[in-house]
């Protein structure tokens, strides 16, 4: 029964961006981003054989810039959005944005300006057979990704993340700039995107969009964001603020989201070092707080299948793994309120109702040694996650075995 | 004494001469021992004195042992001593001899001597018993003589007594005659007088008589004259039984006179006790009527919070004016100490007069008459019971509301003692009333009396608390603006002197401590030992244990880290509200506590109690366990407040600035000038009342020297690596095995009681933040060169705050690192410009 070890993989580059391939259920893979300013970006694709506990990985090249947000389209393996910084040089500068160049004195050859944008792009076809047949030749001559189109509205500044319609047909992206929420719809196979509708925060001063995840509840209706330290819900039909949790954190609220069997619950971490769930239905109290981190929590993610896994990453350098069986949708095993649940599950959480479990850490992961900006879990193993740290390391894990038959039978 | 002498002499004699005699013969050895021995008993010679120098020797050649062969002796001597030895051996010998001759001599003489005198004395007393004999036999004559004329006398006299007998039989029959005869005047007479005692008395004596001899026609007609006489004489006295107005001893007395005329002994008991019921309850309503007053809820609430806020008023530092200046319970117009007194005096004593009055009458005395035998005693007793348990639950109901009404906790001298009157005189009911459940009631009372004390002493002293709080708050909201309005013009730490926070703390902690002492004393009082009840096992135990040690005292300090525990949540995350130097405060406050205040406090009041711990209570390692818990979170959370606080100045300066298009430094960003005088101004403020603490170990001019190896060496080489663009991979490389040699660092963990490790919690906060911030920013070259000069600065001035320099080292080290990273164009600047700038401030 002991655990296997974790599977560390190396990054050139820092590196911030992670996501699972969402539209990929068969196979175990991951998307990361890079972040350099003086080289190329890339993404690398992350192939994990569970079995033979290797890692197999795939280079494309992204040029743009570095990639702050990557996410993978939830119908076709091959689309991605990423969120990138182009800093862009002093002559474009001059002609594009003079008032820019204006404030700053002539002398200075390096003057530049760094925007965020934001775009849709396809995996050249052959990136996985190239790889096959000539492992060292793709490190070094790697593939190029294809633009498929710009999500940029220059009228809206600079983008902070992009987020796809969960469960959708890959037709529908919300991208989130400054204190603007765009939902874009993608037509000619993704290659033109156009603004359906838009939403805007307002209040007194710079208000920014920290980030976001689109529900995947109430037919997909419904959107959750983070500014400063509070979180908004939006209602996409008519654009319009649903809820609002004013100060649901201390600090910035860094992250969000959405217990997948519950609709109203909502997962939260910020700068006060706390993990926060929510009900959205009554929004003056959290319905628990978890304090394991000591910094930053940058990341939360719930579980795909159980809602009781919940992962956690932080600049502390730490991934808490934690199983949150209260607020969960089976807290005492057999109570399931989601149709959404097979019938071969149902019979497993039957059987469980006899220990109910508390609300725990599971486990700790401490193979990173610089922050965890971001967790994932695997969209085809709900066993397995992937963490990022800041200095290009990620390790991919895996639940515990005695929890995760502990869940099952 | 002769005959003592004669005994021992006739015991030793023998042996004494068979000594001598029989020493040269070969004797058995044993006797000759014991002989030994009793010589030695007598001339008082014990074995043991002389046992460790001479050993019981076996050798036959040691002459004063007792196995001595002459024989074996000579022949040794013979063999082994030259002549002259042997002469001198013979003329010592023979030396030893005389004197043992002379000795033996005296002895005998000396013995013979007493012998001679004992047998004198005999001879004395033998004349002596001769002369007593004669004067004997001459007594016994003169006895008999004198009973042979007694008995002579006696028969002489014989006829005349039987006649003098019989004459005076027949006179006391006629006297008793007459009395008869004359009983019905003399009953009348008596009825005139109101003399109903004697009437009673005499008729009483007379009636047995009467009734034996009633079939004689005079006798009868007495009898009958007699009875009309008693039973007008009843009828009267029964009026005068009803009508009540009598004194209590009239009533008694009636109540006598009637039971001796075989009144029904169970009616007269009704009857007593109703008439005695009916001043009671006017003593009763009299009570209540002091009560009554002011009935109204709403008026007893207001005049009991007036006498809250006026009791804790007194103890607050501004208003140091005793507080017995209290309260007579606004509550009635009569304080309890007057109305317990007047219930005891009213009610209680002549409660306590009808008891004894009605046991004198119908159980003392039935017991002796023939009404005993109607089971009258116990039926009496039960009345009574009865009725004292039905008035005594009244009395003690009113009693009760009284002291509800009691809620001042200023002065406890004057419920204690009036509980303590309350208590004693009941215990007169329990002298008079054994068995009833009377004075136990009382003791209740007294014990809920003295629990409710508690409890209010207890709410008065968190109010106290809380009120002292407040107070602490305005004093430090009001000198922040002075230290805020001088620190501008200068150093000028003297205003804010008066109000700094060692004080603070100090008169804070001594105003709780005396608090706690103040309503520690009020409290003995219960168990002071003048007072009746302090000897119930409830005051001696529970109340000390329980009530004191547990609800008073160890609530209150668990409130007080409950509520310190609350200032780090209810502060929320903001933590606006509560002030950071409060929350210092309220720290070292609970590790005072933890430290001493607690387990002095506690022994104070075991002693004052003299608390014996028959149940289980809280020990002081939990309590101190638990104020060590409260001090360090709010230590912790003090880190954490002010580590925000600086966070928040570094973030914004972070954030807002366009670091790609920046000028080339000329200064210290005024940030970071603010970051470091606030750090100083947390220092000193933290080392008002924490310890310095441990740092490892420096050397004094430590800023500069590591500094320089902090940039010269490893961050060009940092910069190097990122500079080449052939190998990416070196720069993670250089950090990660740097980082692989550097701990792990904990930003938010939890600090040590002393300054250092408080600075370096506050510090690692803020310039992990300043990381966090900085990666998520591109930068131009002159940004990083800013950033540069900016942790130059900070390394120059924050080393000295941290217990281990290398930590704000690794931190800036990592911020200017990463600045590198997400730089454009990662020129840094020289390292003698980053000083020279810094240098110039």
């Amino acid at each position: 029964m002991e655990d296997d070890a974790p599977v560390i993989y190396g990054l050139e580059f820092q590196a911030r961006a992670l996501t699972a391939q969402t539209a990929e259920t068969d196979a175990v893979r991951f998307l990361v981003g890079t972040q350099s300013l003086k080289f190329d970006n890339q993404i690398h694709i992350i192939d994990f054989d569970d079995e033979n506990n290797i890692i197999n990985k795939n280079v494309l090249l992204h040029q743009a810039g570095e990639i702050w947000h990557i996410g993978a389209s939830p119908a076709d393996k091959a689309v991605l959005t990423t969120c990138y910084n182009k800093s862009e040089s002093h002559c474009f500068l001059l002609s594009v944005a003079p008032f820019a160049a204006s404030l700053c004195s002539s002398f200075f050859s390096s003057d530049s300006r760094v925007v965020s944008c934001a775009a849709v792009w396809r995996m050249p076809s052959d990136w996985e057979t190239g790889s096959h047949e000539s492992p060292d030749e793709s490190a070094h001559n790697p593939q190029t990704l294809e633009l498929l189109c710009h999500l940029d509205d220059s009228t809206h500044g600079n983008a902070a993340c992009v987020l796809w319609e969960p469960m959708g047909d890959g037709k529908r992206v919300i991208s989130l700039a400054d204190n603007h929420a765009l939902l874009w719809d993608l037509q000619e196979s993704s290659t033109q995107a156009t603004v359906s509708s838009t939403a805007t925060l307002e209040g007194k001063g710079q208000l920014k969009f920290t980030s976001g995840k689109w529900s995947p509840h109430h037919n997909c209706s419904q959107l959750a964001t983070a500014n400063d330290t509070a979180i908004r819900g939006w209602d996409l039909r008519t654009m319009s603020q649903i809820y609002c949790i004013e100060n649901a954190h201390g600090q910035l609220v860094r992250d969000l989201d959405f217990n997948p069997n519950r609709q109203y619950y909502l997962a939260s971490c910020g700068d006060d070092c706390k993990v926060k769930f929510w009900d959205v239905r009554s929004v003056q109290e959290p319905v628990k707080t978890l304090e394991e981190h000591s910094h930053w929590v940058w990341s939360v993610r719930y579980n795909h299948s159980h809602d009781q896994l919940v992962l956690t990453a932080s600049s502390d350098s730490r991934l808490i793994l934690s199983n949150m069986v209260s607020i969960s949708s089976e807290p005492f095993g057999h109570l399931v309120d989601d149709e959404e649940l097979s019938e071969g599950e149902e019979l497993h959480q039957e059987d469980k109702g006899k220990e109910p479990l508390k609300d725990s850490v599971v486990s700790t992961y401490e193979e990173h040694e610089d922050s965890v900006y971001a967790a994932e879990w695997s969209s085809a193993d709900p066993w397995l996650f992937a963490s990022l740290s800041y200095d290009g390391r990620l390790v991919i894990n895996r639940v515990p075995r005695a929890l995760k038959y502990r869940i099952l039978l | 004494m002769g005959a003592h002498w004669l005994c021992c002499g006739g015991l030793f004699w023998p042996p004494f001469i068979m000594d001598e005699g029989s020493v040269p013969v070969a004797e058995d050895p044993g006797r000759r021992r014991r002989v030994h021995g009793m010589l030695k008993l007598y001339y008082g010679l014990n074995e043991e004195g002389k046992a460790p120098e001479q050993p019981e020797s076996l050798d036959p050649c040691d002459i004063n042992g007792p196995h001595f062969d002459p024989e074996l002796y000579l022949n040794k001597l013979r063999r082994e001593c030259s002549l002259t030895e042997l002469m001198d051996q013979e003329t010592c010998m023979v030396r030893q001899i005389r004197s043992l001759d002379s000795d033996m001599q005296t002895l005998v003489y000396e013995n013979y001597n007493k012998f001679i005198s004992a047998t004198d004395t005999i001879r004395k007393m033998k004349n002596d018993f001769k002369k007593m004999e004669d004067e004997m036999d001459c007594l016994s004559a003169n006895m008999a003589a004198i009973t042979e004329f007694s008995a002579r006398i006696s028969g002489t006299l014989q006829d005349q007594h039987a006649q003098i007998t019989k004459l005076s039989g027949v006179h006391t029959l006629l006297r008793k005659l007459q009395f008869l005869f004359e009983l019905p005047a003399r009953l009348n007479k008596c009825l005139e007088l109101q003399a109903y005692a004697q009437a009673v008395n005499t008729h009483r004596r007379a009636r047995c008589v009467l009734q034996q001899y009633s079939h004689l026609p005079s006798f009868k007609g007495i009898q009958d004259d007699c009875h009309a006489i008693m039973d007008k004489l009843a009828q009267e006295l029964r009026q005068k039984f009803r009508d009540g107005g009598s004194s209590a001893k009239d009533l008694s007395e009636c109540v006598e006179l009637l039971l001796q005329l075989d009144e029904p002994a169970e009616e007269l008991c009704d009857k007593f006790l109703s008439h005695a019921r009916s001043r009671l309850e006017s003593d009763l309503q009299g009570l209540e009527a002091e009560i009554r007053p002011y009935p109204s809820t709403s008026a007893t609430k207001d005049a009991s919070v007036h006498g809250l806020s006026s009791t804790t008023a007194p103890g607050s530092p501004a208003d140091g004016s005793p507080k017995n200046s209290s309260l007579p319970s606004p509550a009635s117009n009569t304080d309890i100490l007057e109305f317990i007194d007047r219930g005891c005096n009213e009610f209680v004593s002549s409660l306590c007069l009808v008891i004894t009055s009605y046991q004198e009458l119908f159980i003392n005395h039935a017991q002796k008459g023939e009404l005993a035998s109607k089971n009258i005693p116990q039926m009496a007793n039960g009345k009574l019971h009865v009725f004292v348990d039905d008035l005594a639950a009244r009395y003690f109901m009113l009693v009760e509301r009284r002291i509800q009404e009691e809620k001042g906790v200023g002065d406890n001298s004057l419920l204690v003692r009036a509980l303590d009157r309350f208590h004693r005189r009941l215990q007169a009911v329990a002298k008079l009333l054994p068995g009833s459940a009377v004075p136990n009631k009382g003791t209740e009372i007294v014990i809920r009396a003295a629990t409710e004390r508690v409890k209010q002493y207890l709410s008065a002293l968190q109010s106290f608390y809380m009120d002292s709080l407040t107070d602490v708050r305005q004093a430090l909201a009001t000198p922040r603006l002075s230290v805020a309005g001088t620190s501008v013009a200068g150093p000028a730490s003297g205003r804010d002197a008066p109000t700094s926070l060692p004080e603070l703390l100090s008169s804070l902690s001594a105003s709780i401590l005396n608090q706690i002492k103040s309503v520690l004393a009020s409290v003995h009082l219960f168990t002071a030992k003048d007072i009746t009840f302090s000897n119930k096992p409830y005051f001696k135990g529970e109340f000390c244990s329980q009530g004191v040690r547990e609800s008073l005292v160890v609530s209150f300090i668990k409130f007080v880290c409950q509520s310190s525990r609350q200032f780090c949540e209810t502060a929320g995350d903001k933590g606006g509200s509560t002030p950071p130097a409060l929350l210092l405060l309220l720290s070292r406050l609970c590790l005072d506590y933890e430290t001493s205040t607690i387990s002095y406090i506690l022994t104070l009041t075991d002693e004052q109690f003299l608390v014996q711990h028959h149940s289980p209570v809280t020990p002081v390692t939990t309590l101190c366990a638990e104020a060590r818990e409260a001090a360090q979170k709010l230590l912790n959370h003090y880190v954490k407040v002010q580590g925000l606080i600086i966070s928040q100045m570094l973030r914004k300066s972070v954030e807002t600035r366009d670091w790609v298009n920046t000028i080339e430094p000329r200064n210290v960003r005024a940030v970071m000038k603010r970051v470091v005088e606030d750090t100083t101004s947390i220092d000193v403020q933290v080392g008002l009342l924490y310890e310095e603490g441990v740092r490892k170990a420096h050397s004094s001019d430590s800023s500069k020297r590591t500094f320089s190896v902090y940039s010269s060496s490893r961050q060009q080489a940092r910069y190097a690596a990122s500079y080449t663009p052939s190998a990416p991979m070196d720069t993670n490389l250089l950090s990660n095995i740097h980082k692989l040699f550097s701990e792990r660092i904990d930003i938010f963990s939890s600090v040590e009681f002393n300054k250092v490790s408080v600075m370096t919690g506050i510090i690692k906060i803020s310039l992990k933040t300043f990381l966090e911030c900085v990666r998520l920013r591109t930068f131009g070259r002159y940004g990083l060169q800013q950033i540069q000069v900016d942790c130059h600065y900070l390394q120059m001035y924050l080393w000295r705050f941290v217990s281990d320099e290398n930590l704000v080292h690794f931190l800036l080290d990592e911020i200017v690192g990463s600045a590198a990273h997400r730089c454009l164009d990662p020129a840094p600047m020289e390292q003698s410009v980053i000083e020279v700038i810094c240098e110039r401030g």
